[in-house]
């Protein structure tokens, strides 16, 4: 190699590339930077020995201190129901009404619930659990399948027209116009009918006409008086609670299209511990109405609870 | 009285004598404008141990306040149950403060802020009426770095001697004195860091976790945070602290006037100053003889002669130092003294000093205390053992029910804050007809029971009947019996009816 060219007002030496009488120096990197740079390799070196690093075809290198994202989830998840351990096997211990009549329990089992509620329930029902059209209150006293809270539990493990195989819901809204069952004007009269029931003003003469088609088509699940079934789900029309609606129009809509609400089925998804923390959450939020206290039963997944 | 002081027109010995010690201020006064560098270098000071009264207060003081510290965390006061049995414990995790007989929540934070107002006027009223005592004889800084220089001296002697080992080039000598007083400096800031833990857990079973390796990382975080500072303070920056980071010096200057007592050299008697010869005459000279004891006893490298000063923090050792030389060439005493300006003044005007200790600002400032201790202690006497929150549900608001009837929930936070369980009935006014249920009771029966020390959450529905409804919102209120006679929270009840 020959000697380098040393630039004279500096006295570093130039790499030899020269633009329009510019020449480039080429000044060695600071000392320090230079050990920063090696050190950083030496620590890529001990890096690769201890962490994941180098992919391969099907794996890559482990690392010997065996960490990953995977098992540090798995650890604190772990870790998690280590924590809930003890709450949970008190809320399997002790049966529903006991729960909510220990204050300590109860308050335990209202925080979970009011957890799994804002991230599973909300979304239909509402964050306060007021409901919606469509979607029932759960705040007030009136259950389209009952209120106590076996009921509830039960409910909230099997469904609604879910598919599950002991869901609830075997009864259908038959969709009296759209499928032809009744015309324009039948269906106007059932709307005074039901408009009727309900203790408001009425047409009195189409109230006089409707009486023989509720007699017919309705009364075999609403009740001769129109008050409902909950063994079957089936509303009371005589209350001021309405699923779909309180207006005519939205009453002729229900009885023109027959919806029917649909819930799914929780069971998988939930511990039968949680779903009971749910099912005295929600059951405490509607007023709680004190129960006789029950003992303790084995009180497994929904389908061994369903009695009905 | 306001008198405009000219000390060169008293003595005349305005500039610095040549020759002899000079203040460590003095120096880097004359060395601030160092090229280069935008602070001033410091001056190491070297103060040199005196004997005399103040002296022998602050050791006293010292050693009072050092007790105080390292004792506190260790005194056993015995409390029901579970609590801790520690007199004073500011607890994080339990989110209580524990003081003796007193324990306050989260809640009350106000206490500790009246405290510290309580504090604050303390340190303004005796400021007003003897100058910064805080500073000189109580603040931590102070009483640290007293300490630290207290080492300095074990190690490496007093002023002369260590001034001369910082000269001198490395030995052996030099190195053992050097590192044993570092080493006995990081032992007493880590002494200081160690003993502050004491006050946030059970200070026996810190103990044991801490050198056993299971403390909580904030305890060995701590520790090391104070004693590092404690070092650095005490040991390396001293008067630094004083003079550049503490506020106080710069308030003072609003709470100090011509009659608050401070250090002060009484020039009306000093000057003119100058060397003395052993039986010579008196007249005609002050009794100052330029000696400069005051100068090198003074822990903050000033000149008391040169006026009331930003760094001088009022520990009086310059007057023992002067006292022991005024004994000495047989003057009276207290050419150096705590007095005032006005004092001074008067005297150097030949009329007869007053001291005035009321003052405008020392009644506000006294009226202003007993206000905030009568507030602080009213409220601590009068505090309510239980108190009772009621918070209505927002989602939804109110619930129409089959029979026409409204009901709404609510939470109600029932705070115990005595150590025995306290059974509460809850009650409800307000809304004619209103029925009370809780989840899980019997309807019209809400009953529970507080654990000691606990605040318990009580979920309460009132169902009011349909002709109850007369407004959209009806004013109401939750009772419950307390052991100092009922507790009452207000709320609403809403109904949902429409405005009229």
């Amino acid at each position: 190699m020959s000697e380098r060219e040393r630039d004279e007002h500096s006295g570093t030496e130039t790499t030899g590339h020269e633009w329009d009488g510019i020449k480039e120096l080429d000044t060695p990197l600071p000392r320090w930077w230079l050990w920063v740079f090696y050190g950083c390799i030496a620590w890529s070196v001990v890096y690769w020995i201890l962490m994941p690093a180098w992919p391969g075809i099907t794996s890559y290198t482990r690392g010997t201190l065996g960490l990953s994202d995977r098992s540090a989830v798995a650890a604190e998840l772990g870790a998690l129901a280590k924590q809930r351990h003890a709450g949970e096997a008190k809320l399997r211990n002790a049966s529903l009404q006991q729960i909510e009549a220990d204050p300590d329990l109860q308050s335990y089992a209202m925080q979970v619930g009011q957890s799994v509620f804002g991230d599973n329930c909300a979304t239909c029902h509402g964050a306060g659990g007021a409901g919606a059209k469509g979607y029932p209150n759960l705040r007030d006293d009136v259950w389209l399948w009952g209120g106590s809270l076996d009921d509830i539990r039960h409910t909230i493990a099997v469904g609604v027209r879910s598919g599950h195989p002991a869901a609830r819901g075997g009864t259908v809204m038959p969709a009296f116009g759209r499928d032809q069952m009744l015309d324009g004007r039948q269906v106007d009269d059932l709307t005074e009918y039901v408009v009727a029931l309900s203790r408001r003003k009425a047409d009195a003469a189409a109230v006089g006409r409707a009486r023989q088609t509720f007699a017919d088509q309705c009364a075999a699940c609403h009740g001769p008086a129109g008050t409902g079934d909950v063994a079957r789900g089936v509303p009371d029309l005589t209350d001021g609670e309405w699923l779909f609606g309180s207006t005519r129009a939205a009453i002729r809509d229900q009885i023109w299209n027959g919806r029917n609400g649909v819930m799914p089925t929780w069971e998988a998804r939930f511990s039968p511990e949680t779903i009971k923390a749910l099912a005295v959450y929600v059951h405490a939020n509607a007023g709680g109405a004190a129960e006789p206290i029950r003992p303790a039963q084995q009180e497994g997944a929904g389908t061994s609870a369903a009695g009905r | 009285m306001t008198v405009v002081i000219d000390k060169r027109a008293a003595g005349g010995a305005g500039g610095q004598p040549a020759g002899g010690p000079v203040s460590a201020a003095e120096r880097a006064r004359a060395k601030g404008d160092a090229k280069g560098s935008l602070y001033k270098p410091r001056q190491p000071i070297y103060p040199k141990l005196v004997h005399g009264q103040w002296r022998r207060l602050k050791w006293a003081l010292m050693i009072l306040t050092l007790t105080v510290y390292y004792v506190t965390p260790w005194i056993r006061w015995e409390r029901p149950g579970a609590l801790p049995d520690q007199a004073v414990l500011v607890d994080f995790f339990g989110r209580r403060f524990y003081f003796f007989g007193i324990q306050l929540w989260p809640q009350e934070v106000y206490f500790i802020t009246g405290l510290l107002v309580i504090a604050a006027l303390s340190l303004f009223l005796v400021t007003a009426l003897f100058g910064r005592l805080w500073c000189g004889y109580a603040c931590p800084q102070t009483v640290w770095t007293d300490l630290y220089i207290y080492v300095e001296r074990l190690f490496e002697g007093d002023r002369n001697a260590r001034m001369r080992l910082a000269a001198a080039p490395w030995s052996f000598d030099k190195l053992w004195r050097k590192g044993g007083k570092h080493l006995v400096w990081l032992g007493v800031a880590f002494g200081t860091g160690g003993a502050w833990i004491f006050y946030f857990r059970d200070a026996p079973t810190l103990l044991v976790e801490f050198w056993t390796g299971r403390a909580p990382i904030q305890s060995y975080i701590s520790c090391g945070l104070l004693t590092a500072t404690t070092y650095i303070f005490a040991g390396h920056m001293r008067e630094q602290v004083c003079t550049y980071m503490c506020p106080w010096p710069r308030i003072q200057g609003a709470m100090l006037d011509e009659h608050s007592l401070q250090v002060t050299y009484r020039y009306d008697r000093g000057e003119p100053r100058g060397a003395h010869k052993k039986g010579a005459d008196w007249t005609g000279r002050g009794d100052c003889i330029d000696c400069n004891a005051c100068v090198v006893a003074c822990p903050m490298g000033i000149d008391i002669r040169n006026g009331p000063q930003l760094e001088c923090i009022n520990c009086g050792l310059c007057i023992d130092a002067c006292d022991e030389i005024m004994d000495k060439v047989g003057r009276p005493r207290a050419l150096i003294a705590y007095d005032s300006d006005s004092a001074v003044a008067a005297r150097s005007c030949k009329t007869a000093p007053t001291y005035r200790f009321v003052r405008p600002r020392t009644i506000y400032y006294t009226v202003a205390l007993t206000l905030v201790s009568g507030i602080v202690l009213w409220g601590l006497v009068n505090r309510a053992p239980m108190t009772l929150h009621a918070l209505r549900d927002r989602n939804p608001t109110f619930v129409r029910l089959h029979d026409g009837s409204v009901r709404n929930g609510y939470t109600l936070k029932i705070a115990n804050r005595t150590f025995e369980p306290r059974p509460v009935a809850v009650s409800f006014a307000g809304v004619p007809g209103a029925r009370l249920s809780s989840p899980g009771e019997p309807e019209g029966v809400v009953r529970t029971v507080v654990p000691p020390n606990e605040v318990r959450a009580v979920r309460v529905f009132v169902s009011a009947p349909a002709e109850s409804l007369t407004a959209k919102s009806l004013p109401a209120a939750f009772t419950i019996g307390g052991p100092k006679g009922d507790v009452k929270a207000a709320t609403t009840f809403l109904t949902g009816a429409e405005a009229p």
